[in-house]
């Protein structure tokens, strides 16, 4: 398996998209830094991007990386390997590139720029979200057996959990703004990773001060450490939801 | 070595395989031929354990092949159609496969074609500016690398050159005479004649028969496999 994995890695390294989609956000986490000054501002700067584009940038390549390889894995099925592991490598193969982007990408500026506790959570919910969207990527290549439909399935994902999931939340809260459901909405956000990877960095910020008495409720439940480590748990669940039920379907699928 | 046994597959409504049985020995070279859409890509695919059957089993070796990859080691397999990761070199993906199958020794390697086909001349190419036919010849190369027992090929001619062709060919008449297996799935009937030694023809998803190539010389007094095959398919509608 290892061998496989390594091989994806080399071969995602000289794809120009990685290195580009690197440089980008490299030069973007610098560019807030040098606009906005030091400080929270930046980082606010910086999480919203990084919210839209990584999710963005996951699910598209990885969906179209998968179908592209679909081949290679009809090559491998050929050799004594197990479903499993030719399905682990993939996923792992782009784990570690996506990764390894966003380390370097994110990891390293916001390292020089800003050591804290903040730019730690936005570079592990940058990386939780990565794999999250790894994960639907690869739910949909190995569901969907169209390329065409694949991708249109992929998109229609980022389009809703960056977009449509907020409108709705917003719909609700307007509708039922009468009654105390700011509890209700706390529990909402775990539906959708990319809110609960905004409000957990959002948390560590002074901007939670700025939004009123779910903001002060949000503020007490994501600072006390069972609040965070629960929303963190989620989001491993949403990395690995996807990936599994794939997995499962790759067992029994007709290459 | 291989069997399958009452073998059905249909993709949604759409029945592909119906109540296969065959029993490929050793020495044999089979020729599985049919019209497109016939299911010998799919029946291919059954015995490589890449579709899995709705009903039957594929045995190997008198082993079932369901849940295991083992039996893998001793196939290989061209496919009808190669693509391989676009930014890696030939040379890397040979080390790659070479790296993957531990169980064959280093000294094994059968690099009769990896020679004859000058693969080692576009060793540092990137796969992705191969040609379809270059992709091919390495395709070709990689199954017979590791000394398979059987070969499993799918439209094997259909991009290589002519020269190519004829030192595929050659090699797929050493391997016959070589105790292995051979399996070729092909509509250009002529690549077939000096090769094979068993006919399979399927049509809708049915064996129609399969026979020893001498056999069928024999009933049909032609002596080339296209004229046997237009005999049959004709004898076959003027009794229907």
């Amino acid at each position: 398996m290892l061998k496989i994995t390594k091989f994806i890695i080399t071969d995602l390294f000289r794809n120009w998209i990685l290195l580009l989609y690197t440089l980008f956000l490299l030069l973007a986490t610098l560019g807030f830094f040098l606009l906005e000054g030091q400080g929270d501002k930046a980082i606010l700067g910086v999480l919203n991007l990084t919210l839209l584009v990584v999710p963005m940038i996951t699910v598209i390549f990885s969906t179209i990386y998968y179908y592209n390889m679909y081949e290679f894995i009809v090559l491998l099925m050929a050799q004594p390997l197990k479903r499993s592991t030719i399905l682990a490598s993939i996923y792992s193969g782009l784990g570690i590139s996506f990764g390894l982007a966003i380390v370097m990408g994110l990891g390293l500026p916001l390292w020089f720029m800003h050591p804290a506790m903040v730019s730690i959570m936005v570079v592990g919910v940058a990386l939780l979200l990565s794999w999250v969207f790894l994960g639907l990527a690869i739910f949909v290549g190995v569901w969907v057996r169209d390329k065409a439909r694949g991708m249109g399935i992929a998109l229609l994902f980022w389009v809703y959990f960056v977009l449509i999931f907020d409108g709705l939340v917003l719909l609700m809260m307007y509708n039922y703004s009468d009654y105390p459901i700011e509890k209700v909405v706390l529990f909402i956000t775990f539906l959708n990773p990319v809110d609960l990877g905004r409000i957990l960095v959002l948390m560590q910020t002074e901007a939670a001060a700025l939004m009123g008495y779910s903001g002060a409720l949000f503020r007490q439940f994501f600072s006390e450490w069972w609040g965070l480590s629960l929303s963190l748990f989620v989001l491993i669940i949403w990395a690995l939801l996807p990936a599994a039920l794939s997995f499962m379907r790759f067992r029994t699928k007709d290459l | 070595m291989i069997k399958i046994n009452h073998v059905f597959k249909s993709f949604g409504r759409n029945r592909v395989l119906n109540d296969i049985c065959l029993e490929f020995k050793k020495n044999q070279a089979i020729a599985l031929i049919g019209p497109n859409g016939s299911g010998k890509s799919t029946l291919i695919k059954i015995i490589l354990g890449m579709v899995l059957p709705n009903q039957g089993f594929v045995a190997f070796d008198g082993a079932p092949i369901k849940g295991q990859s083992k039996y893998r080691q001793q196939i290989g397999y061209m496919p009808q159609m190669s693509r391989f990761p676009a930014n890696m070199t030939v040379h890397q993906l040979f080390k790659m496969m070479k790296g993957l199958r531990k169980d064959v020794n280093k000294g094994d390697y059968d690099l009769h074609l990896y020679h004859a086909f000058e693969i080692e001349k576009m060793g540092n190419r990137r796969l992705e500016v191969l040609s379809g036919g270059m992709k091919q010849k390495v395709s070709a190369a990689l199954a017979f690398l590791f000394d398979p027992k059987v070969m499993i090929l799918d439209e094997p001619t259909a991009g290589l050159d002519p020269i190519s062709n004829e030192i595929l060919k050659e090699k797929l008449q050493k391997a016959s005479l070589n105790d292995q297996l051979i399996l070729i799935s092909s509509h250009i009937l002529n690549d077939l004649d000096e090769i094979t030694s068993h006919v399979t023809y399927l049509m809708d998803g049915e064996v129609k028969f399969f026979k020893p190539l001498e056999q069928l010389k024999m009933e049909t007094s032609e002596n080339r496999l296209n004229r046997i095959i237009a005999q049959i398919l004709k004898k076959e509608n003027t009794h229907a």
